[in-house]
């Protein structure tokens, strides 16, 4: 897969409390960045994490060039309230992108919570899609998209989310997890019939723990971190241009860290 | 005290202040009148023999001035650097009275700096304590933590700290500057406590890696909590989350902790402003202001809504702000942040204030005056309002009673809490005060920790 990694993580202490929704703050080195990931899922017994990612700036790239053995030195967590799960009847668990890693414990809690778990995952093309059985294993129905119609159905996966509303089905929760622009779509999709949409934020952090306010998010007009108050929070309320504008406020910054970077490491060969 | 001079230190992170000689701390020793009342000592939160370690540097016996000093403070150079002396043991100095104090911090300095210098090894050397068998948690690295622990070790119980940052220190690392604490001195300090024979967990957030309530069901007889009060206020005014406003927590963090000064060496960015306002009078704010003049900023601005006199910062650091050429716009507040279309700010909207009748503090209350609104260009923002305990632990804990202000209830004399085994100091415990303040708590609740574990 281009671009997008699944790294599994000897982290018992963290292993031993994960939950679906949950994430880790890692930092690779002395230098790094402290930058949050999320749980992909967990095994307790092995004491291990597994995270997903996908080369974005310096640190996500950095962390793509370790090997099997290699060591992160600084995994913390696990952070963010769960994602609340409980019997609500007929559930959508929509992924977009490598988010189908995020939303495959969601989905596999809510089922095993006894809801009826209908999944929808999208990629850009065919190369990008993984964990597709996996997902189906957890759902009682899986949709799968692609941008191109490389692979499954043709189109953005808020087109099957739309027709499973509009069956008039009673559909009691959707939960939407993937980049910013395509939560948002899920939300907007939703709203007109008023189904309650769970989206899992993911802006700029640092410490992870509440202490800096580097992650605010606006929901329903008040200030909230996202990393002690969410990452969940209801895809209706939320401020998406300013959640938009605070993701880009290092652009310029990261460029400069990458060229440098690449420059003294030189690309992958 | 010698310090760099203001046109230079602006542009560095190198420290200002820069310790006596062995001339000028004899000379300064040689003043004490080693006057039988030691009003000093009784003026020191954690007790220091004062006029002892004063009289061995007037002996040049400064292995015992060391031993002298770590009897008590397992952190002398950090202390000899923050604390408010003019307000604690230099204000009860006899002398003081007559004129000029003697400079007990510059001295306490002195004998940290003296050491780390001449002597090898991690610390003095370690009598081992008959070890107790009890194993105590303590949560947390700031000072309130690593004094609890060091005098727990001291006593021969078992102690691991469990810290949620990749370091340990607390406000030490991630607060105050390099220029004003630089970062070895603490890591140095911090290796003595832990060379005691301490546990160091790192990335580990107690509340959610583990809880109190399973520290307490796996082994330890004991926790002590010392989380400080580390979430940000913001002033709850329209575009305050525009991008170029920061918490003063965010800021520091990035600009101590993660290095942001060096950036490109390091990874985490910070946005270095031309014209930056920090809003604020404290201490935090001075530091804030002081970092972004230092990031090469071209003007800094301190935005205070009451005048100079109630400013809470120390003394000292106004003057060195000043000195540095931060502008200080007093009896100011500002009513909105105004971005551009990128979301980014670009100006504030402030307004004047007039002082009127005193407060609940004492301090005269500020009053807006009314149709004074003006446009203010800015491009970094940092917002240094003071913080709040962080309900992390509170929440995830049973039966562990908190203030209406978010504090954690706290015997202020044992250190107890409303729940058995656990006892709090520092910042969490009082709110944000200052780094003695947090050791004489963890000192006291050391003590009683001792008590309850050997009873
Ligand atoms: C910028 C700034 C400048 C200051 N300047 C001065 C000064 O000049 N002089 C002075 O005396 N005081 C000063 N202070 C105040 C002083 O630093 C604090 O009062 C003091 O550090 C409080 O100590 P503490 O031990 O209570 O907590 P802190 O120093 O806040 O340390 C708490 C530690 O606990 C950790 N922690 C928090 N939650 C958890 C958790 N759930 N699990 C595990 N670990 C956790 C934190 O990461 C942190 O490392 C300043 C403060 C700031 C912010
Ligand atoms: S990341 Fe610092 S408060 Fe959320």
């Amino acid at each position: 897969m281009p671009d997008i990694h699944l790294f599994k993580v000897a982290a018992p202490n963290v292993a031993k409390k994960a939950q679906a929704g949950q994430f880790v703050v890692i930092r690779i080195d002395e230098r790094g960045e402290r930058i949050p990931l999320t749980i992909a899922d967990w095994d307790r017994e092995e004491g291990s994490i597994t995270i997903v990612f996908m080369e974005v700036g310096t640190t996500t790239r950095r962390l793509a060039l370790l090997e099997t053995g290699d060591f992160i030195a600084d995994f913390i967590g696990p952070l963010g309230l769960p994602t609340h799960i409980e019997k609500f009847g007929t559930v959508i668990c929509v992924a977009g992108g490598f988010a189908v890693a995020t939303i495959m414990p969601i989905a596999r809690a809510m089922r095993i919570e006894g809801n009826r778990v209908i999944s929808i995952m999208g990629a850009r093309n065919k190369s990008l899609i993984f964990w597709e059985d996996k997902l189906r294993g957890v759902s009682d129905q899986l949709i799968v998209t692609t941008d191109d119609g490389s692979h499954a159905r043709q189109g953005l996966v808020t087109e099957p989310l739309k027709e499973l509303l509009e069956t008039g089905e009673k559909i009691d929760r959707v939960i939407a997890i993937g980049p910013s622009i395509m939560m948002k779509f899920c939300a907007k999709t939703t709203q007109p019939f008023g189904v309650k949409t769970i989206v899992s934020l993911n802006p700029i952090m640092v410490d992870g723990t509440g202490m800096c306010g580097c992650c605010r998010v606006s929901v329903g007009g008040v200030t909230k971190f996202a990393c002690v108050d969410g990452p969940d929070f209801d895809g209706h309320q939320v401020d998406w241009d300013l959640l938009f504008a605070r993701q880009r406020i290092y652009l310029d910054e990261e460029k400069r860290s990458f060229e440098q970077w690449q420059s003294q490491y030189g690309t992958r060969s | 005290m010698p310090k760099q001079v203001p046109n230079l230190r602006a542009r560095n992170f190198n420290e200002v202040a820069l310790g006596y000689t062995a001339e000028q701390a004899q000379a300064e020793a040689n003043r004490c009148i080693q006057c039988p009342k030691h009003s000093c000592i009784d003026g020191c939160p954690v007790e220091i023999d004062i006029p002892g370690f004063i009289k061995a540097i007037r002996d040049d016996d400064m292995p015992e001035a060391v031993r002298i000093m770590k009897d008590k403070n397992s952190l002398p150079g950090i202390c000899g650097r923050v604390c408010p002396q003019e307000t604690q043991c230099e204000a009860a100095c006899s002398l003081a009275k007559k004129g000029a104090p003697i400079a007990i911090g510059r001295l306490e300095r002195y004998v940290a700096d003296w050491e780390r210098a001449n002597v090898k090894s991690a610390g003095s050397p370690i009598v081992q304590p008959a070890p107790t068998s009890k194993r105590v948690a303590v949560v947390g690295s700031g000072p309130a933590s690593l004094t609890a622990a060091a005098d727990l070790a001291k006593l021969g119980h078992s102690v691991t700290i469990f810290e949620a940052l990749h370091v340990a220190g607390g406000v030490l690392m991630y607060g105050i500057p390099e220029f004003r604490l630089p970062k070895d001195i603490v890591q140095a300090e911090v290796g003595y406590v832990v060379s005691l024979g301490i546990e160091l967990e790192l990335d580990t957030v107690v509340g959610k890696t583990v809880t109190v309530d399973e520290l307490l069901s796996n082994g330890y007889q004991a926790v002590f909590l010392g989380p400080g009060a580390g979430a940000p206020m913001f002033l709850n005014i329209p575009g305050e989350n525009l991008n170029g406003i920061y918490s003063a927590n965010e800021f520091l963090t990035r600009v101590n902790l993660m290095k942001a000064y060096r950036f490109s060496e390091y990874d985490t960015p910070v946005k270095v402003g031309k014209r930056v306002a920090v809003i604020g009078g404290g201490n935090v704010a001075m530091d804030s202001a002081r970092c972004a003049l230092r990031l090469g900023a071209d003007e800094v601005y301190i935005i205070y809504r009451r005048s100079e006199v109630e400013m809470p910062a120390r003394r000292e650091e106004v003057e060195n702000a000043m000195e540095e050429g931060i502008q200080f716009k007093l009896l100011t507040n500002p009513k909105s942040c105004i971005g551009d279309e990128s979301g980014q700010v670009k100006a504030l909207e402030l307004y004047e204030m007039e002082l009127g009748e005193p407060d609940d503090s004492g301090r005269r209350r500020p009053i807006p005056k009314p149709g004074t609104e003006y446009i203010f260009d800015i491009d970094v923002v940092v917002v240094a309002l003071g913080t709040r305990p962080n309900p992390i632990i509170p929440s995830t804990t049973k039966d562990l009673e908190t203030t209406r202000w978010g504090t954690i209830l706290t015997d202020e004399v044992t250190g107890k809490t409303s729940k058995l085994g656990v006892w709090c100091g520092g910042d969490m415990a009082t709110g944000a005060a200052t780094v003695i303040s947090a050791m004489g708590a963890g000192k006291r609740a050391a003590t009683n920790i001792d008590e309850y574990l050997e009873a």
